[in-house]
C-alpha cells in the first residue's frame, strides 16, 4: 500500500485519508501483461547486480575466474565465515553504527528545533532563517570537502569518529528542515489553541504535542540520516586515517584494494557490509517514500 | 511537567511559564498586565526561538558556511595545509585551473553528465512511473525494489560494478554465453566507451529516486479531473498528454535540479570505479575527483580550496539561472512564501 498523499502529516501518520484523495485513483486501469514485462524488466535490472555480489561471494575464486558470471557450483560459505569471523568486520560495522547513531540523533533533535521555530513562530528573520537552509540544499558536502577537513583539522578531531559525526549532522540540517517544516505546520492550530486555553506554553506544546503529533515526519527524516550517514565516503576518506576508525565503505573499498585477487572474499565482504542498510530500508520503506512526497510537495 | 492540564486559570500558567523557561536567562520582574505582559510575551518569544534555533543554526554556520568562507581565504594562498598560510598569490590559483586543460575536461564531463542525466533518467522514470501508478499486483514489493540501488552505498554499488565490467568480467562472459561475444568491450578503460558506461551506473543507481519521486507526484493528481475526461471520450495517451504531463510538471522540474546539482557534485562512483588515475585517461573524471586529486592528494590545500571555491561558484550559477528560469512558478510556494 501506499503512504504517499500531498499531505504528509496526515498521511503518513494515520491509516486513514483525507477524502478525495489516495489510493482509489490507482485502479484506474488493470495492469496489463505489458506492464508486468515492464515492471519485471526494471526490476531485474535493478536487482541483478545486487544478486551478483550476494551470489558471488558463495563461491571460489577458481569458480569466478573460470566462468565469471556463472552461478556457485558448489555453493561455499568460507567467503561469508571468514568476513564474519573476522575483527575488522565487526569493528568497521560498529564504528559505522556509531557514527549513523549519533548523527541520526543530531540531526532529528537539532532539525526538529529548528522546523519548529519555522513553522509555528512568527519572526523577522523567519524568511531568511528558512532561506538559509532552503539553500543548504544546494550545497553538498563534497563540495566543501576541503575546507571542511582544515576545519576538523584545526578542531584536533582528525582521525576520530566525532569529526565525521559532527560535520554530518550539520550537513544532514537542509533536509530535515524542508521535510519538516510542512509536517509541524500541518499541525492544526486548534490544538495549539485548545492547549493555549489550558494554559500550556509554546515550550509546553512542543513537548507535550508537537513532538507526538509529527513522529512519521521524524521518523522519515531519521532514517533518511541514518542511509546518508550510513553509506557516506567522502567525509571518512578524508577525516579517518586509521584502519581502527574505518567506517563501513571505507573498509570496503580498503578491503578490495587489499585482497584484489580474491573477488569471492571482496563479494563477500561488500555484501554483508550493505545488509544493514537494506534491512532498515525494507522495515521503513513506507515511511522514505512518504517523506519524500512531503518534500516534493511541501 | 506532569501537573493537570486545565485546572489552573490561563494567566496563572502563563506567568509560571516564563519563571520556569525564561528565568535563567531574562530575569523578568512581576509587572502589570497588559503592556508589560505583552512585552513579556514578545521577550519571551525571542528567547524560545533562539533556545530552539540556536543549536541547528551555529551547527549549520560553523561547518557549512564557514568551511566555505575559509576555502574562499585560503584560495588565495599557496598552502600546503599546515602552519598559517603566508604565500599570498592572489588570484594565481583561479587563472591556474581555469587554463589548466585537465579543469576544462572536468568540467566538460560534469556538465555532460548533467545533461545526459536529464535526458536519459527523465522519460524512462515518467514512462515507469505511468505504468507502476496501475493498479497491479505487488506494486509496494516493487517499490521497494527498484529503490534498492538507491539505498545502497556509492562504494558497494562502484565495487559491484567494477568487477562486473572488467575485461574479464562477468559481463563480457555473459555476451559470450549468449552468442553476442562480438560486443564484449572494455567497458572501463576504453575512452571512447567510459563516460557512457559511467552514465549506464548512474542512470541505474539513481532511476529509482526519480520514478519514486514521480509516483509521488501522479498519486497527488485528483482522480476527477481523469473521470472528466473520460466522460469527454478522451484516450489514454491523450489523458497522459494533456492531464499528467503538466500536472507532473513541478515535481520534473525539481527532480531535475535535484539531479543536475548531484551531476555537478559527483565524486563516489567515479573515484571507486575508476580511481584517480584512470579516470583522467578513461576520460570519466569529474571536478570533485580533480579537486581531491590537485588539493588532498597533491598536498596542495590552497589549490584545492580554490577549486572548491570554483565548484561552489559553478553550482551556485547553475542553481540561480535554474531557479530564475525553470523552478520559478514552484518556488514562489517554497522560498518566498514558504516562511509564513
Amino acid at each position: 500500500m501506499t503512504a504517499t498523499t500531498a499531505e504528509p502529516w496526515s498521511s503518513a501518520g494515520k491509516r486513514g485519508r483525507p477524502p478525495g484523495r489516495g489510493d482509489s485513483r490507482a485502479g484506474r486501469r488493470k495492469g496489463n501483461p505489458f506492464t508486468y514485462f515492464v515492471a519485471l524488466l526494471f526490476i531485474a535490472v535493478s536487482i541483478a547486480p545486487v544478486l551478483y555480489i550476494v551470489i558471488g561471494g558463495f563461491r571460489t575464486n577458481a569458480q569466478i575466474t573460470a566462468s565469471p558470471a556463472g552461478l556457485p557450483h558448489p555453493w561455499v560459505v568460507a567467503n561469508y565465515t571468514g568476513v564474519l569471523t573476522s575483527v575488522t568486520f565487526w569493528g568497521e560495522l560498529a564504528n559505522s553504527a556509531v557514527v549513523a547513531v549519533a548523527s541520526t540523533l543530531g540531526i532529528v533533535v537539532l532539525g526538529v528545533m529548528v522546523s519548529f521555530v519555522l513553522a509555528r513562530y512568527d519572526f523577522k528573520l523567519k524568511g531568511a532563517m528558512y532561506s538559509l537552509f532552503a539553500a543548504g540544499l544546494m550545497f553538498p558536502l563534497v563540495i566543501a570537502i576541503t575546507p571542511l577537513y582544515i576545519v576538523i583539522k584545526d578542531l584536533g578531531l582528525v582521525d576520530s569518529l566525532g569529526g565525521v559525526i559532527i560535520p554530518q549532522i550539520a550537513f544532514g540540517l537542509p533536509t530535515t528542515v524542508i521535510i519538516l517544516v510542512p509536517f509541524l505546520r500541518a499541525i492544526p492550530k486548534e490544538i495549539e489553541e485548545a492547549a493555549a486555553i489550558d494554559g500550556t506554553s509554546r515550550l509546553g506544546f512542543f513537548f507535550r504535542m508537537v513532538i507526538p503529533l509529527s513522529l512519521p515526519g521524524v521518523v522519515t527524516v531519521g532514517i533518511l540520516a541514518f542511509i546518508a550517514s550510513w553509506n557516506n565516503y567522502v567525509l571518512p576518506l578524508y577525516i579517518l586515517n586509521s584502519q581502527a576508525n574505518y567506517t563501513l565503505p571505507l573498509g570496503v573499498q580498503m578491503f578490495s584494494s587489499e585482497y584484489s585477487q580474491d573477488t569471492a572474499k571482496v563479494l563477500a565482504f561488500t555484501s554483508l557490509a550493505m545488509l544493514p542498510a537494506l534491512v532498515f530500508f525494507s522495515i521503513f520503506q513506507k515511511r522514505i517514500v512518504g517523506g519524500l512526497t512531503g518534500a516534493v510537495k511541501g | 511537567m506532569s501537573d493537570t492540564l486545565g485546572t489552573d486559570t490561563a494567566p496563572g500558567r502563563q506567568s509560571q511559564g516564563t519563571s520556569r523557561v525564561g528565568g535563567t536567562a531574562t530575569a523578568v520582574p512581576p509587572a502589570p498586565p497588559r503592556a508589560a505582559g505583552r512585552r513579556r510575551g514578545r521577550a519571551r518569544m525571542r528567547f524560545e526561538i533562539a533556545l530552539l534555533s540556536g543549536p541547528a543554526i551555529f551547527m549549520f554556520v560553523a561547518f557549512v558556511i564557514f568551511p566555505v568562507a575559509l576555502a574562499a581565504y585560503y584560495g588565495f594562498f599557496r598552502w600546503q595545509g599546515y602552519g598559517p598560510a603566508t604565500d599570498w598569490v592572489g588570484l594565481n590559483n583561479y587563472r591556474l585551473i581555469f587554463t589548466d586543460p585537465a579543469f576544462q575536461q572536468v568540467l566538460w564531463h560534469n556538465f555532460l553528465i548533467a545533461g545526459l542525466s536529464l535526458v536519459i533518467q527523465g522519460p524512462l522514470a515518467i514512462i515507469i512511473a505511468l505504468l507502476l501508478n496501475q493498479k497491479i499486483r505487488g506494486r509496494s514489493i516493487i517499490r521497494v525494489l527498484i529503490f534498492v540501488p538507491y539505498v545502497i552505498s556509492e562504494v558497494i554499488v562502484g565495487t559491484g560494478w567494477s568487477l562486473m565490467l572488467q575485461a574479464g568480467g562477468a559481463l563480457n562472459d555473459l555476451l559470450a554465453h549468449i552468442g553476442l561475444g562480438s560486443l564484449q568491450q572494455d567497458w572501463l578503460a576504453d575512452p571512447k566507451l567510459a563516460i557512457w558506461t559511467l552514465m549506464a551506473i548512474i542512470s541505474w543507481k539513481y532511476i529509482g529516486f526519480a520514478v519514486i519521486l514521480m509516483l509521488a507526484g501522479l498519486q497527488s493528481i485528483p482522480e476527477e479531473i481523469y473521470e472528466a475526461a473520460q466522460i469527454d471520450g478522451a484516450s489514454y495517451w491523450q489523458m497522459q498528454r494533456r492531464i499528467t504531463l503538466p500536472l507532473l510538471a513541478p515535481t520534473i522540474r525539481i527532480w531535475g535540479f535535484l539531479s543536475i546539482i548531484g551531476s555537478l557534485q559527483l565524486f563516489d562512483l567515479v573515484y571507486i570505479v575508476w580511481g584517480q588515475y584512470v579516470a583522467g585517461t578513461a576520460g570519466t573524471s569529474t571536478m570533485a575527483i580533480y579537486m581531491v586529486a590537485q588539493g588532498r592528494d597533491a598536498g596542495n590545500y590552497g589549490y584545492g580550496s580554490a577549486v572548491a571555491v570554483v565548484m561552489f561558484l559553478i553550482s551556485l550559477i547553475v542553481a540561480l539561472i535554474y531557479q530564475r528560469f525553470v523552478l520559478r512558478r514552484d518556488l514562489r510556494g517554497a522560498v518566498t512564501e514558504g516562511a509564513v
